[in-house]
């Protein structure tokens, strides 16, 4: 096992209030898989410390406002190589006294981690995996989602092109898992705005490299081969997770058509050209300590860290168990630069939250459109609402 | 009363009888001269009271929104925060006459009582930047919670209150010491802190939690906090900002941003009486020196709307330019 001890440094400056007493400590555990994602864009390729950079200055952030209250906050990072058990990890991070712990794991691993961390009294933060099923029939009550589900983008991405009256959608879906899945919010997206599926197409990954010397010449040629003779659509929407060919479809669809979904408008919890609601400051306070943009996973993870730190604030900050009640008790809300306060589902734990609509350069919009409507809150109207979820939280 | 002045007259002759009556109220106003910081036209727009109009444009520095009058009348400063500065409109002239060494991404800003010394809030590292303004230079500065916005002097000017939006907390700051010597936490994003000009409470709103908390200057601690309801509309739709109190501290004037909405607080009981339906995105306000107007800069609908104090209702609405952010008014 890769086991790699960080304390975040942190050199807490005179403050005329820092009490004589030592601060309360809280620690919390940033466990994540080692695996390297592939990526069409160079632009795009994460840097090692993604996630964990995000995780890192809402430590920074927290231990701001910990001068005044007498609190320190540290992370641990725990990095898994292939063949390691994330329970036995998270027993590790439980025995260095650590109460929570953020995951950026797959399904599996995380629901792993969850079952061994529970009788530790372990609270998971989800801060990537998009599996409806993590908050349906796998949900925990110990597992937090700060990560969008693959429906709540969905439908923040179908509320606009309704909006936008682009109604005929052609799919094109990946032939890998986590592509079908997104297809699968897709159609139900599609369905519950008043789109029209005109017809699916599947892309197959035949494998093959992403970066070559002169493969430019053979795609300009192939997507219009893929995309024509296509019923009459509005918007070419994709579904690839996996990152094989939806970067490749803009500009080169046989049809003058506008492309969503996984490349052209991508629906997401942040993009590093997001600067509504103050989120400047977010963003210039992430690039001046790393040097890069920040990316959807660094918000994320720092959302999650926010958490713990709003609950240090408003719970008493030593107890654990307390801090876990407040954060899933009726008055937790998070600010995080999105133009509202973000707020748990109390019946499967997943965060609230606009989804915004980003084309690489701007954002182009933020979801839930104006009227939409519903009930209790707006951002309700994305992903599953309570009365058909299948969670049982125990 | 003071008669209308011949410009009011020309524009009133030949109106139908309704709009004149309608115009009326307006006509007995003393000029004042409004300043309005437009975030998104880079541009400060200049209103007469009087006319109740926009008289002239400025150009000033990139994103505009912190606005200040100095004490003396004889500039008007803004807060350019894409520019790191704040730069100082002379009033006379309406040209910008130097900047401040603000330190970065300068927002709101606060004098002291003998209008000699400027407290900044630069959201960008974290501290309350202090000037000299006779010298024009940066004599110190105080570490705060993450994101530094609202900032509200005592009568006295003994205590600086910052609200720092990330941190959540209202930071008591003593300008003698320029040492903190209290927090209060508040609701979530705290923008803007407002004294009663008796110095007994500290008014301090937040934004993303949707509340007003009501504060003991001397006991340091929340005595009330003051929630929002509109018919209609979202909790999440209700987001306090800006803040005004008439100086007998008898009603205070809430700006509820995407709610559209001013909220008119009792300023005794803390009772919410009327809400007044105004511009898009409403943030701050300013009341015309006499009191007997409130103006609010309404961001998404590019105006100011005119609340008639007494009779709290809005009487006008005035279009000035691109996402009006901030807005200070001069007895001139």
């Amino acid at each position: 096992m890769i086991r790699i001890l960080l304390i975040v440094g942190l050199v807490l400056g005179a403050v005329s209030l820092a009490a004589a007493a030592d601060p309360v400590e809280i620690k919390l555990g940033y466990l994540h898989a080692s695996e390297r994602k592939e990526t069409i864009s160079l632009l795009d390729l994460p840097s090692a410390d993604n996630g964990l950079a995000g995780a890192r200055l809402g430590i920074e952030d927290n231990n701001t406002t910990g001068k005044f209250l007498n609190q320190h906050f540290e992370l641990l990072e725990e990095r898994l190589s292939k063949n390691d058990d994330p329970g036995a990890a998270a027993l590790d991070l439980a025995q260095k006294g650590i109460a929570f712990v953020l995951a950026d794991l797959p399904a599996d691993a995380l629901l792993k981690a969850a079952d061994a961390g529970r009788a530790r009294g372990l609270l998971l933060f989800n801060v990537g995996a998009t599996d409806e099923r993590l908050r349906e029939q796998d949900c925990r009550a110990d597992v937090i989602h700060v990560a969008p589900t693959r429906s709540m983008l969905a439908d923040g991405l179908a509320q606009y092109l309704a909006w936008k009256q682009w109604r005929r959608w052609l799919l094109v879906v990946g032939s890998h898992e986590s592509d079908k899945l997104f297809a699968d919010a897709l159609r139900r997206a599609a369905g519950r705005f008043g789109a029209k599926i005109v017809q699916e197409r599947v892309f197959e990954d035949t494998g093959g490299a992403r970066r070559t010397d002169s493969g430019i010449v053979q795609i300009q040629r192939q997507i219009p081969v893929f995309t024509q003779q296509a019923p009459a659509y509005d918007v070419l929407v994709a579904a690839d997770e996996s990152e094989v060919f939806a970067a490749y479809l803009p500009y080169r669809t046989w049809d003058a058509r506008p492309v969503a979904g996984s490349a052209g408008l991508v629906p997401t919890s942040w993009d590093a050209s997001h600067d509504q609601w103050g989120a400047v400051q977010l963003q210039n306070r992430f690039i001046k300590s790393f040097s890069r943009r920040m990316t959807a996973l660094d918000m994320q993870a720092w959302s999650a860290v926010r958490m713990v730190g709003e609950s240090a604030s408003r719970a008493p900050a030593g107890d654990a168990k307390a801090m876990e009640a407040f954060i899933k008790g009726p008055d937790f809300a998070l600010a995080a630069f999105k133009g509202r306060k973000l707020t748990l589902r109390d019946w499967n734990l997943q965060l609230r939250q606009p989804i915004l609509l980003a084309d690489g350069r701007t954002i182009v919009s933020v979801s839930p459109q104006e009227g939409f409507l519903h009930p209790v809150t707006e951002l309700d109207t994305l992903g599953y609402d309570r009365p058909e979820t299948k969670c049982r939280l125990q | 009363m003071p008669t209308p002045v011949t410009s009011t007259r020309s524009i009133v002759r030949g109106l139908p009888l309704a709009a004149v009556l309608w115009l009326l109220p307006l006509t007995h106003a003393v000029a004042f001269t409004a300043y309005v910081s437009n975030e998104k036209g880079n541009t400060v727009t200049v209103i007469d009271t009087d006319k109740m109009a926009a008289v002239k444009t400025i150009k000033v520095g990139q994103r505009p929104r912190g606005i200040e009058l100095t004490k003396d009348g004889a500039f008007v400063l803004v807060a350019v925060g894409d520019d790191d500065t704040i730069q100082m409109i002379d009033t006379k002239t309406g040209e910008i006459a130097g900047t401040l060494p603000s330190g970065p991404d300068p927002e709101l800003f606060a004098f002291d009582p003998s209008g000699k010394i400027l407290y900044v809030a630069n959201e960008n590292d974290n501290t309350v930047t202090i000037i000299d303004l006779e010298q024009r230079t940066r004599v110190g500065d105080v570490q705060v919670g993450v994101e530094p916005e609202g900032m509200g002097l005592s009568p006295d000017g003994k205590i600086l209150v910052n609200t720092s939006e990330t941190t959540n907390m209202a930071h008591f700051i003593d300008t003698a010491t320029r040492q903190i010597v209290a927090n209060v936490l508040v609701d979530s994003r705290p923008r803007f802190a407002e004294f009663k000009r008796d110095g007994s409470e500290l008014w301090v709103s937040a934004e993303v939690g949707g509340t007003l908390s009501v504060i003991d200057p001397e006991k340091h601690q929340v005595t009330k906090k003051i929630r929002f309801e509109v018919a209609g509309l979202r909790q999440e739709a209700i987001q306090p900002v800006g803040i005004a109190i008439t100086k007998d501290g008898k009603t205070g004037f809430v700006a509820l941003g995407p709610a559209n909405r001013v909220a008119v607080v009792d300023g005794a009981s803390h009772e919410v009486k009327k809400y007044l339906l105004v511009g898009q995105r409403v943030w701050h306000m300013a009341f015309t020196p006499d009191e007997k107007y409130l103006l609010t800069t309404n961001g998404v609908s590019n105006d100011v709307s005119v609340i008639d104090v007494a009779a709290l209702k809005v009487v006008k609405t005035i279009q000035v330019g691109e996402l009006p952010w901030g807005i200070t008014i001069s007895r001139q």
